[in-house]
């Protein structure tokens, strides 16, 4: 009983996706990421989120990219909890006075090569948050960015392609081979 | 006689404040309408204004909510917090960011200002400070055998916003949980500050991403009560689909990530396909995922796209049955009940004294919902399945929230099923004098409060938010209290409040 309940409940969605295109898009986008991502870094790529004053709706979105209808982690895309053990920092939030430190300390305990990707208008370009006294603004105020993935919030497709432009970037960086 | 009302009836409401009355009073009057708050009234709200701090409250036999309003005198006021521990944290944030001191306070730490602005009181006498270390901060200390301290965060193990947890624990078993915020602290109160109101909205519309849309909707009707207009029925009726949808999608997502939690990822996993499901069809709808900066004062910005009933229907009829079983699932799993059954309690006294809303509020006896006791459009003459549990545990708040998204489920599809005719947008009438308004919104997490002062020309003069964490957050303290460390996460998720929300 509580098998055929479960087989239902996974059933569902899936046979209702099918036809999506959007979902088409996903799994092209993921699978050429996976294929540079395994050239650099071994089949996998870690990455750290680091809220660095967000409104919380660039969260929401990002979370988004580990559930079952983007499923990153197939792609060999993996978020982990510490920055020990991080390739890419992504970044939100037009970055607070108040989260300054703590962010300076995540990338200096993030081990080199490491991507910093600031993701949101906010940690783009400060966002709506622009003037006050309580940030320092874009997310390149405090650390280097080696990329912007602008939207507000971006969808989790457009983190998707963001991503994949890291990893061309990023190829052109490290030697390869 | 309430003595709240007694202060209240013999005062002149001061002109141009809607809807509700707003009083201004004396230090003697402002103390004692405090002692009051907490059995006899609930604090809604304190908020800093430029040589003033307003107070927002309801009382029992007061017809509905009111401001009242001190005058700072030789740069402080009365403390309300040595009365009503509830507004300590208001307080201290009123100081940080104005320098008014609150006589008496019993907590004089500072709360938002960590020392790095690099100005003290940015919206009062503004001066310049040299920064100081933010880890210089007195936690409460805590004495006795055999105890140690785990501090966690400002920068957490997921994909979560900042905040700092400074755990004593005795072994396993919490002694103490003591919270510091306002990591994200936007400078927001400030940036609402002599505005263009289009410039306000979209920085109403980011205080809390996952709120979006009910901080849109508050904003919005404190304008329209300010400016005395109303949108028109069918932005009403839109209104009241993307709030629900909101509700909808974020509890799904809360659902899922308790039981996550409590190491149960299969309903995580079904509820992030079903949640999925909802903001796609907003977005099919209405163009954004979370519907942000579509609630705007006169109506909303667009009209549900050509096929997005069609859409929203679709998906949540595909939700029903799917959430129904998840539903099933969750009831019918002991080993997930041993984890959310008895933990993290909420006593009722306490949900009563902070007014807490939301889930946190109505899981632990209190029976508020601003949808039915406030009734705004468009929840005037809507019955209203407001659950009231009073266990008080992690279980008690998952199923308020089950519940809740029943009924917005039954609300979005009446709303769709009968969408009124005409525009979906006033323009907002020209008022040449200043005009006051408040609006109270139920958002997913519980009532919203916006008050604004908009002045002849039409800008913000002076807007606050005032997010239902404000009077949550502290309860979580309070909930983790004799739990083992290993439940903190399930707690924490189980109120899931907002960091930015709260820290303004």
């Amino acid at each position: 009983m509580r098998t055929l309940l479960l087989r239902s409940l996974f059933a569902a969605p899936v046979t209702i996706g099918a036809p999506d295109p959007a979902r088409a898009i996903i799994e092209e986008l993921g699978f050429t990421l996976a294929a540079r991502a395994r050239r650099l870094f071994g089949r996998s790529l870690t990455i750290r989120e680091v809220d660095a004053g967000s409104c919380n709706g660039c969260e929401l979105e990002i979370h988004a990219l580990n559930n079952a209808v983007y499923d990153v982690e197939r792609f060999g895309i993996k978020f982990v909890a510490s920055p020990r053990h991080a390739d890419v920092l992504l970044v939100t939030g037009p970055v607070t006075h108040n989260m300054k430190v703590a962010l300076e300390r995540t990338y200096a305990a993030t081990p080199d090569p490491k991507w910093v990707v600031a993701v949101g208008d906010c940690a783009s370009g400060c966002g709506v948050f622009e003037g006050s006294y309580a940030v320092v603004g874009a997310v390149d105020n405090v650390v280097p960015v080696d990329l912007h993935i602008r939207g507000c919030p971006p969808r989790p497709i457009e983190l998707l392609q963001g991503l994949i432009a890291l990893l061309d970037q990023a190829t052109g960086r490290v030697p390869s081979g | 006689m309430d003595r709240i009302a007694a202060h209240l009836s013999t005062l002149e409401p001061v002109a141009q404040h809607r809807p509700w009355p707003r009083y201004q009073v004396d230090a003697d009057a402002w103390t004692a309408i405090g002692e009051r708050l907490g059995e006899g009234g609930d604090l809604m709200g304190l908020w800093g204004d430029a040589g003033h701090v307003h107070l927002a409250l309801r009382a029992a036999d007061l017809p509905g909510p009111a401001v009242v309003t001190v005058a700072v005198k030789y740069g402080g006021f009365p403390s309300i917090g040595r009365h009503h521990p509830a507004a300590i944290r208001l307080e201290r944030a009123v100081r940080d960011l104005y320098g008014y001191t609150p006589i008496g306070a019993p907590d004089r730490r500072p709360w938002l200002d960590h020392g790095a602005w690099g100005v003290r009181a940015p919206l009062g006498a503004a001066e310049a400070s040299g920064r100081r270390d933010s880890a210089d901060y007195d936690f409460l200390p805590v004495h006795g055998e055999g105890l140690h301290e785990i501090p966690v965060g400002p920068v957490h193990a997921g994909i979560i916003e900042p905040g700092h947890f400074r755990f004593t624990a005795n072994g396993e078993t919490v002694a103490r949980l003591e919270q510091r915020l306002g990591y994200v602290h936007k400078g927001i109160d400030g940036l609402l500050t002599d505005v263009a109101l289009a410039q306000a909205q979209k920085v109403v519309a980011r205080v809390s991403g996952d709120a979006t849309v009910a901080s849109s909707f508050a904003f919005a009707r404190a304008v329209e009560a300010a400016r005395g207009f109303e949108a028109p029925p069918r932005a009403q009726m839109l209104r009241g689909v993307m709030a629900e949808l909101e509700r909808i999608a974020n509890h799904l997502g809360d659902i899922g990530a308790i039981c996550n939690d409590a190491a149960f990822a299969l309903i995580h996993a079904h509820c992030g396909i079903l949640r999925e499901r909802v903001l796609a069809a907003a977005d099919a709808a209405f163009g954004h995922r979370l519907m942000m900066d579509l609630i705007v004062p006169g109506g909303v910005t667009r009209d549900v796209a050509a096929d997005g009933v069609r859409a929203i229907t679709d998906a949540l009829e595909a939700v029903e049955p799917a959430f129904a079983e998840i539903v099933r699932v969750y009831d019918d799993t002991p080993s997930l009940q041993d984890r959310t059954c008895a933990t993290g309690i909420v006593r009722p006294d306490l949900a009563a004294r902070w007014a807490a809303g939301g889930h946190v509020g109505r899981a632990s006896g209190r029976g508020f919902d601003a949808r039915r006791d406030l009734a705004y459009p468009p929840y005037r003459g809507v019955a209203l399945d407001v659950p009231v549990l009073s266990a008080g545990d992690v279980n008690a708040r998952v199923w308020v929230r089950i519940r809740e998204v029943r009924t917005s489920l039954r609300l979005v599809k009446d709303w769709l099923s009968s969408l009124a005719d005409g525009p979906v947008q006033a323009a907002v009438p020209v008022v040449r004098e200043p005009r006051e308004g408040m609006a109270v919104v139920e958002a997913f997490r519980g009532d919203l409060l916006v008050w604004l002062r908009i002045a002849e020309t039409g800008r913000i003069a002076r807007c606050h938010v005032r997010d239902a964490s404000a009077f949550q957050w502290p309860l979580l303290e309070a909930a983790i209290e004799g739990n083992i460390v290993a439940d903190f996460p399930l707690c924490n998720k189980s109120f899931n409040c907002s960091y930015s929300g709260h820290d303004l």
